[in-house]
């Protein structure tokens, strides 16, 4: 982002009157930062289309999401709504016969551009699945896990990240007794604000989540939806969810998805009380789906 | 009337049940009938060798004098000497068609490959190792400036390589693609490149299978008796190098059993007959422990 800020800090500076002369103090530059996020799209995806060998997933998608928003993307089973969150760390390219055609803009750049390393790419994007998915490790070990990969090897800076990642997963004050313990002792819950921390230990902008709460008990997934709400302020968040009441909860804006096409997109609040579209409105009152 | 009928499907489902039992059992049956018979059969040398027959290397039909030491030897140190040797390839290929082609033509291809590889009759490989393989380590143990016999240790623990490749490599392919995804997932959300999933989540993961797929495939080495007869050397004695002339406790049996005469001398092939089956079983039952453990570690 800096990069960016500093080709168009005039632009963004000037209409508020600031005379752009010297050094800009760093409550300016912040400033003229949040603007600038305001004013742009985090991540963006224009004529988007998905196949998985000769089934077609995902069907022109237009979508725009903006910095430390959290957007819901919900649907019935098979409508590409987990395609469409897999487009933003490539993890469908995993996939044998995975085909996508459009663009797909993570602050303006393309990732399916060919300078583009898939591994770099994955490191600014965070994923937490629908299953908790720890290491067969200690919980200390699996925050590490992305620092590690990433050829940290600074002690105090990895003990410093992961006490501060598992602070932000809400997870510090449970486990931090037990850091050495395996991490499959923990309870499903537990597992997965680990994964949180794990994902979020490597710094990413974007956090992408895939029903992060469809195995968990109500407790726990009510602590999930706390924490993503609190993890909205440093991160953008894409979250897949079944759930309905969860989206409303969550999410400032929703998308549904029917049939690999984007049928509405609007601020989650309009598309609870007030959607435009027949099948949205058939979808959130249960009658379909 | 309803009764009836369902005391009528009980007794048919109770007959069912049973012929499949006794069917089974017949499984068991044979499994030890062949361990008693050898071990009956093999009374007779136990009673003139003892403990001896174990640690012995004489083998010496005139005096009726028995050692299995040198053929126990031969036999661990070709099937050891194979499994170094398929190790590195079993990984590799296990590799291939486990992370990166798990479908599609080219691993459909390599599967009938190395189905028909398994399916090549041993003396085929005898013959191949005979003609092709022996006059190139000939020509190497010429320029290494050990003896040039050709035929020995290393030459059957080669073809022994070529043979159990198709076991080990089936089964480390199939302990790699049992991997749960989401583990594989997980690091590739963190950036991970496909070289380190597979060396941070998958080898440590299939680690214990890809052993215990070697150890059964180690089971078939130790048994496997016409290639290697062909190839070892037949020499009574406990080889001093690799490339030297040894033997193994199958291809004594299958050499010497139409030859031998007095109760005695018949009496001590079959025990080691015994012998080979007890460490063969002792093989494949440690694979099978550590098999059961990775099944359990995956859930």
């Amino acid at each position: 982002m800096n990069g960016l800020f500093g080709e168009r800090k005039r632009e963004v500076i000037n209409p508020n009157g600031v005379e752009v002369t010297g050094l800009l103090s760093s409550e300016m530059l912040k400033m003229a930062q949040y603007k600038e996020n305001e004013r742009m799209n985090k991540l963006q995806t224009k004529n988007v289309n998905c196949w998985y060998s000769d089934f077609h997933a995902l069907r022109d998608i237009n979508m725009e999401m903006k910095h430390n928003t959290v957007t819901a993307l919900i649907g019935p089973s098979g409508c590409g709504k987990s395609t469409y969150l897999r487009i933003f760390n490539r993890m469908n390219d995993l996939i044998e016969g995975f085909r996508l055609e459009g663009e797909v803009l993570i602050d303006n750049k393309d990732i399916f551009a060919k300078d583009i390393r898939i591994n770099e790419l994955r490191k600014k994007v965070g994923m937490v699945f629908q299953k908790p998915n720890p290491f067969p490790k200690s919980i200390f070990e699996n925050v590490a896990y992305g620092l590690r990969v990433n050829g940290v090897t600074h002690k105090k800076f990895i003990k410093e990240t992961v006490e501060r990642s598992l602070k932000q997963a809400a997870l510090w004050e449970e486990v931090k007794d037990k850091l050495d313990k395996n991490a499959l002792s923990l309870s499903g819950g537990q597992q997965q604000r680990l994964c949180i921390a794990r994902a979020i230990a490597i710094e990413p902008s974007v956090v992408l989540m895939d029903e992060p709460t469809s195995a968990l008990d109500p407790i726990s997934s009510a602590k999930i939806e706390e924490l993503i709400w609190e993890l909205k302020a440093k991160y953008t968040i894409l979250i897949v969810t079944h759930n309905m009441q969860q989206a409303a909860r969550v999410s400032d804006k929703t998308a549904f998805f029917y049939l690999g096409e984007l049928i509405e997109y609007d601020d989650t609040k309009t598309i609870f009380t007030n959607p435009k579209k027949e099948k949205t409105q058939n979808y959130i009152t249960g009658r379909f789906g | 009337m309803m009764a009836a009928k369902s005391n009528f499907f009980n007794a048919e489902e109770r007959t069912f049940r049973l012929s499949l039992s006794a069917i089974a059992l017949i499984l068991i049956l044979i499994l030890v009938g062949i361990f008693c018979t050898l071990l009956s059969a093999s009374i007779p040398s136990i009673q003139a060798s003892g403990w001896k027959f174990l640690f012995s290397s004489a083998w010496d039909p005139v005096t009726n004098d028995f050692g299995s030491l040198p053929f126990l030897v031969g036999t661990l140190l070709t099937s050891l000497l194979a499994l170094l040797m398929v190790l590195p390839f079993s990984l590799a290929i296990g590799l291939f068609l486990g992370e990166y082609y798990t479908e599609g033509r080219v691993s459909q291809t390599f599967k009938s490959v190395i189905e028909l590889l398994a399916g090549i009759p041993s003396v085929i490989y005898g013959f191949w190792g005979l003609f092709v393989l022996v006059p190139i380590i000939r020509s190497i143990e010429t320029s290494v400036g050990v003896i040039p016999y050709g035929i020995g240790l290393f030459t059957a623990s080669f073809v022994l390589a070529i043979m159990i490749m198709p076991y080990a490599v089936s089964i480390t392919r199939q302990v790699i693609t049992m991997v749960p995804r989401h583990l594989k997932e997980a690091a590739y959300s963190l950036g991970a490149t496909r070289y380190e999933v597979i060396q941070k989540v998958v080898l440590p993961f299939s680690r214990s299978g890809i052993f215990a797929g070697i150890l059964l495939a180690l089971g078939r080495a130790l048994g496997e008796t016409m290639a290697v007869t062909m190839l070892i050397g037949n020499t009574h004695s406990i080889p001093h190098n690799i490339f030297a002339p040894a033997n193994t406790m199958p291809s004594v049996i299958a050499n010497e059993f139409t030859e031998a005469v007095g109760t005695i001398y018949t009496s001590a092939l079959i025990e080691m007959a015994l012998l080979l089956f007890i460490v063969t079983a002792i093989v494949n039952f440690i694979g099978r422990q550590i098999i059961k453990q990775f099944a359990y570690d995956d859930k």
